[in-house]
């Protein structure tokens, strides 16, 4: 029978959920990492019992982790194994070195970006947002980070290169950071063209590229943002979350700051769909595992008011890609809920009957075993959490 | 040998308990002491100090014989009780956010 691990990273450490297909009886592990803020785990398509870790601290800084047996144990990839558990043997320690990339032959100038008081700042290293195993080889891993920049380890999380282009981009010095930090958050594989991904980056927009990273497209007309001078600009957009469905490349659906936003074309237009939503400010997105139309978000209050309308935590679902809506509100507390849900702590299974998830800022991570018509708390009392992954194993 | 005492969280990162003991070699600076520290232990590197620029990191704080030596230059030498061992070298995470 096929099982479920559902991998959670909260502000006080990462917690494994697992459940056999029936998603009934969870067992929870954790805490890993102990103390420290775990913005994402995420686990290598191919190789599932490869998971990658982002650990993080305001006192000591980034630290990346890494299991080869399902979350059962843990070493910091800077060295073999064997070498880090044996006597006297340690890691090497660059696994945790991110260095913008700014050689003349393979890297960007590092520049400035706007902050806050609108005046220029100086691209600074501080975390990694998003981890994105390569869909193909395991140990090939994407991270995006913040001050916004594209990472790459071509050997299993040790040494990391940045691919420069990104931040090179000539809009770079119109990036600003959203209230989180200017964080690149978003990475999305396109399984049919490996040349091809889709980037998000709070607050600059979503950007696209067709040559494995080198150069870089803005892909942002259409977005519309009150909140910037030129709500129209082609850069500046706090774009929260894409999510894509693996059989449709070209289909991604957007949460921005404010707007559900669709495009049909790679993203070289979008268009709003919030449609009937009773607030189209939130954060997560995400897509059906068997129903490339089936799409799924939470509504938060507003920007200034980071949790659920009425105090009831609704999911909406939209069978048609966007603009008609139904709340999901079955199994989910309906009165006194003042939650939010983070930008990646919204994931689907890809069991028969596909199960999506999602974890809260007060701690619980819900399962739906049912596509959304149900839910059940698997856990109420964790540390705020921060991102929620999902992996369907034989 | 010189003592060093780390904050739990990088305790945990170096795989030790107790105090860090460490052969420094003349003139023991803050920079000898650090380097020394990291050669030892390489999963501390950038958890205390910058890996590019050797900056200590804004929430830790280094403190030796009742002094705050954080603002010290990387390249003082450290106090006597320190490189004799009688008295420790504390990094120490700042306590901050409530």
């Amino acid at each position: 029978m096929s099982k479920v691990r559902v991998l959670v990273g909260t502000r006080k450490g990462a917690f494994i959920l697992t459940a056999d297909g029936k998603r009934e009886k969870w067992d929870v592990s954790g805490p890993h990492f102990a103390g420290w803020e775990i913005y994402h785990l995420k686990g290598s398509p191919i190789d599932p019992n490869r998971i990658y870790v982002s650990q993080t601290s305001g006192w000591f800084g980034q630290v990346m982790q890494r299991s080869d047996d399902g979350g059962k144990t843990w070493y910091q990839p800077g060295t073999p194994k064997e070498e880090a558990m044996g006597a006297g043997g340690q890691p090497r320690g660059e696994s945790n070195k991110f260095v913008y990339d700014a050689s003349s032959s393979s890297g960007k100038p590092l520049t400035t970006h706007q902050w806050y008081d609108g005046t220029q700042h100086p691209w600074e290293f501080k975390r990694v947002w998003h981890l994105e195993p390569s869909l193909t080889d395991p140990d090939l891993v994407y991270a995006g980070v913040e001050d916004a920049a594209l990472f790459r380890s071509v050997d299993g999380c040790k040494n990391w290169q940045e691919l420069a282009g990104l931040r090179g981009h000539g809009s770079g010095p119109k990036w600003q950071p959203g209230a989180g930090g200017m964080c690149l958050h978003t990475i999305i594989l396109d399984r049919t063209n490996p040349q091809r991904m889709v980037v998000a980056i709070s607050a600059a927009g979503a950007f696209r590229t067709e040559d494995g990273g080198k150069t870089w497209k803005p892909i942002n007309r259409g977005l519309r943002s009150q909140y910037i001078p030129d709500p129209m600009a082609e850069v500046g957009h706090c774009v929260h979350h894409v999510a894509m469905h693996p059989s449709r490349p070209a289909v991604l659906f957007m949460q921005k700051h404010w707007d559900v936003m669709r495009s049909d074309d790679g993203g070289e237009q979008w268009k709003e769909v919030s449609g009937d939503l009773p607030t189209d400010f939130g954060f997560v997105i995400d897509v059906h595992a068997h129903e490339p139309e089936t799409i799924y978000v939470i509504p938060i209050k507003s920007d200034s008011e980071h949790y659920v309308p009425e105090g009831k935590l609704r999911v909406y679902r939209s069978r048609a890609g966007g603009n008609e809506w139904e709340p999901l509100t079955k199994g989910l507390p309906q009165a006194n809920c003042f939650v939010n849900v983070l930008r990646d702590a919204m994931a689907v299974d890809s069991l028969d009957q596909c199960g999506i998830y999602f974890g809260t800022t007060g701690g619980q991570v819900y399962a739906s075993g049912d596509a959304g018509d149900s839910w059940s708390p698997i856990v109420r009392d964790l540390p705020a959490v921060l991102s929620v992954e999902v992996q369907t194993l034989p | 040998m010189i003592r060093v005492v780390l904050p739990p969280h990088l305790r945990s990162l170096a795989h030790v308990q107790g105090d860090v003991t460490l052969e420094v070699a003349q003139p023991v600076t803050q920079r000898a002491l650090l380097d020394a520290l990291e050669d030892r232990y390489p999963m501390l590197r950038g958890t205390i100090r910058d890996h590019v620029t050797k900056q200590r990191r804004p929430f830790l704080r280094f403190f030796a014989c009742e002094e705050d030596l954080s603002q010290e230059s990387p390249d003082t030498l450290l106090p006597e009780a320190v490189v004799t061992g009688a008295e420790p070298f504390l990094i120490i995470g700042a306590i901050a956010g409530g």
